[in-house]
């Protein structure tokens, strides 16, 4: 009955292999390597920060503390950054790992795995050095900050759901990944990181009900800015939505499967 | 045309497959005792009526809609192996030849497992390593050990198992520093003695082998050859795709034949490949009218004359049994049978064979003008057959036969057709002492031991 399982367990050393690989493959020229990961974001809160706090004088309405608006970017951003690493990591993947997959036989599920177990850990160090730099505003972290684990699960689950099928279609029109780079920035300034929800007007501000990373920030908002409760209600929506495309994704994976190895 | 279809010429250094001390009764006993070990070897891998067909749709999404089960019709299927079947069994040696184009990649990639059968079913309950074209997956940037912790580590061994290989592989790779450099800075060979030396460090249950061993030298392919023969006498079962004619009867014993995906021949070496350079000289003959062309050996045919009298076939037939051979043995008796149509009337026809090896040096020539046997008065619509009865006192190797229909000793003063390479043949040692060259002299040894001084 669990004859399925068998070559997954065989080939179980694909996965550290093939993270280490990814890890190694970008210190292999970079003097710096992975701490790209980190400081990209960084660089883009910073940017932010300035453009918006100082020259727009953008403020976070409701808290005084100082440096308030850079922690509510910094949190933002954390947070779309999982989401975002894995949607394009996995449109990508396939064609990343061709060479491999045209050589060596191993089970094609271990290429979202590899996706995650990188993109934890890049979003591990983004959020640590994240924590230090809130730290230093004075918002330090707290025990809510476990309940952390339910919006980046649902994050991972839509990114996955939308990543997969995309990734799959990829190999076939390549024209997805050009599309999804737009698709992306739009969806960023349709996600409540830089401004706040309420701050929206009235068109977008409808627009952001429908998104469904729109409660997922709001949710890291919520619990490293404002420190209240979250509302972990409006995580039924995007957990639901995260849901139903991973089941499409998975459905959409097993039918493309024998074809993949074919058009790479 | 594919050039490389045929490079039954490949410099080895191996020794005969047979010694001289081993005669042909010998080789038909040990073949039958083969032959009896073999039906009681389980079976190993299985090949069922194993089809792989690509679909190709007008559009990506019109793929993608057929996924999601709604009726598109594609543009078009295009089958590269069709209702393959066989079995293998353990510690069996099986090469897959067939010209450029015929499906043995695409078959080794389906039992491998990278590939999918679209129909048919592919059983094996065993460990399958692959070297599959060039390296592993390996990755340019990385050096030679962390691309064998990669692909190793993806290949299924452990940290700990590839540490522990590590030593091996460099020392069975032979690139020095090579090793701790970036991939991208090796040569093609150098990949494919970092793949072939990764792939087999542990011995698989079935090893399979994709051509890879034809970029490596010929010191390389020596060495994996002696390793890949290590393994088979270990009991591991061996799958490979070559177009070294010689290796195969070497290393193999049985030829499997791919032509347009499907199997055409499944048998023992010499009979497969026999019947192969059989298909080979009839597509050559097929288009013949071109004036010039490079033949699927790499040979140029040249055709030339006002064609009164024209070569309509060459054969080769074995003089003791009077089969038809493309291959002969060193000191074979052979007869070499010119079929000539007369298409215009000829005043006086001679008839010049020359063979050539594969370097294009003239191995041996001569006309029925020196053998005084000119034919005089000949009118259209009458038919010659030359036959020419020689030892093939050659060495092994492959060689041309050039046909010329003139009117006395030279072309130049009547020239009815002169045809380069029109026919090839093999020439393989099975019972003679172990030589090299073009000649086999007929020359011995003898040693006088005493003391010097």
């Amino acid at each position: 009955m669990f004859e399925f399982l068998r070559p997954l367990w065989r080939n179980r050393h694909f996965i550290p292999a093939a993270i280490g690989g990814e890890f190694k493959s970008r210190v292999a020229r970079s003097k710096i390597g992975t701490l790209w990961f980190v400081l990209q974001p960084l660089a883009m809160a910073t940017i932010y920060a300035l453009v918006l706090s100082e020259v727009l004088g953008a403020k976070l309405g409701g808290i005084e503390q100082a440096g308030a608006y850079s922690v509510y970017l910094l949190a933002g951003i954390t947070a779309w950054s999982l989401f975002t690493e894995i949607l394009t990591r996995c449109i990508n993947m396939f064609l990343e790992y061709s060479n491999v997959l045209k050589k060596i036989s191993f089970p094609k599920v271990y290429l979202p795995i590899v996706v995650l177990g990188g993109a934890l850990i890049n979003n591990g160090l983004l959020f640590l050095t994240v924590a230090v730099i809130i730290a230093l505003y004075g918002f330090f972290p707290s025990f809510a900050w476990i309940s952390l684990i339910l919006p980046m699960t649902v994050s991972i689950m839509l990114a996955f759901g939308v990543g997969v099928v995309l990734g799959v279609m990829n190999i076939f029109t390549r024209d997805i990944a050009q599309v999804m780079t737009v698709v992306t920035n739009l969806w960023f300034w349709l996600t409540p990181i830089v401004y706040t929800d309420d701050q929206a007007g009235s068109s977008v501000g409808r627009l952001l009900v429908f998104n469904p990373m729109t409660p997922v920030v709001k949710f890291y908002h919520d619990v490293i800015v404002y420190r209240v409760t979250p509302d972990y209600i409006s995580l039924l929506y995007p957990a639901c939505l995260g849901l139903a495309l991973m089941l499409l994704s998975g459905f959409v994976f097993w039918r493309a499967s024998p074809e993949i190895v074919d058009a790479l | 045309m594919d050039k490389d279809i045929l490079l039954t010429v490949k410099e080895t250094n191996s020794p005969p497959a047979y010694g001289s001390d081993e005669g042909a009764d010998g080789r038909a006993l040990a073949q039958s005792v083969e032959t009896l070990e073999n039906s009681v070897r389980p079976v190993v891998l299985s090949v069922q009526n194993v089809t792989k067909s690509f679909t190709l749709y007008n559009s990506g999404m019109h793929r993608f809609w057929h996924w999601m089960g709604l009726p598109v019709k594609p543009r078009e299927v295009v089958h590269i192996t069709k209702d393959v079947s066989f079995d293998v069994r353990k510690g069996e040696a099986i090469a897959l030849i067939g010209q450029n184009g015929a499906g043995k990649s695409t078959l080794l990639k389906l039992i491998t497992g990278t590939m999918r059968p679209t129909k048919g079913r592919i059983d094996h309950a065993h460990s399958i390593s692959a070297i599959l074209e060039l390296g592993l997956g390996f990755n340019s940037e990385f050096t030679g050990r962390e691309n064998v912790r990669l692909s190793g580590g993806m290949l299924g061994h452990s940290p700990a198992e590839l540490e522990a290989l590590m030593p091996d592989i460099e020392a069975f790779a032979e690139i020095g520093e090579f090793f701790d450099k970036p991939l991208r800075t090796y040569s093609s060979g150098m990949q494919a003695r970092l793949a072939f030396a990764l792939a087999t460090a542990t011995q698989p249950d079935i090893l399979i082998v994709d051509e890879v061993l034809s970029v490596g030298d010929a010191y390389f392919q020596h060495k994996s050859f002696a390793r890949i023969r290590e393994f088979r006498d270990n009991g591991c079962t061996i799958i490979l795709v070559t177009h070294a004619l010689p290796d195969v009867r070497e290393l193999c014993d049985r030829v499997l034949l791919i032509d347009k995906g499907v199997v055409l021949r499944d048998g023992p070496p010499d009979e497969v490949i026999d019947y192969y350079n059989v298909l080979i000289t009839e597509k050559q003959n097929a288009i013949l009218t071109l004036e010039q062309r490079r033949n699927k050996n790499g040979w140029s045919v040249t055709r030339s004359g006002d064609f009164r009298a024209v070569v309509k076939d060459i054969r080769m037939f074995s003089a003791p049994s009077g089969k038809e051979i493309a291959t002969a043995r060193v000191g074979e008796k052979v007869l070499l049978k010119t079929d000539v149509d007369i298409l215009g009337h000829v005043p006086q026809l001679v008839l010049g064979l020359m063979i050539r090896d594969r370097t294009g040096h003239v191995v041996w020539g001569t006309n029925t003008w020196f053998t005084r046997q000119a034919i005089t008065d000949i009118s259209a619509g009458e038919r010659l057959t030359y036959t020419l009865e020689f030892e093939c006192a050659l060495g092994p190797g492959s060689y041309s036969v050039s046909p010329a229909l003139v009117s006395s000793d030279t072309h130049l003063e009547n020239n009815y057709e002169w045809t380069d390479n029109l026919f090839v043949f093999d020439v393989i040692n099975t019972d003679k002492d172990y030589f090299i060259g073009t000649t086999m002299l007929d020359a011995s040894f003898s040693v006088d031991r005493g003391t010097n001084g």
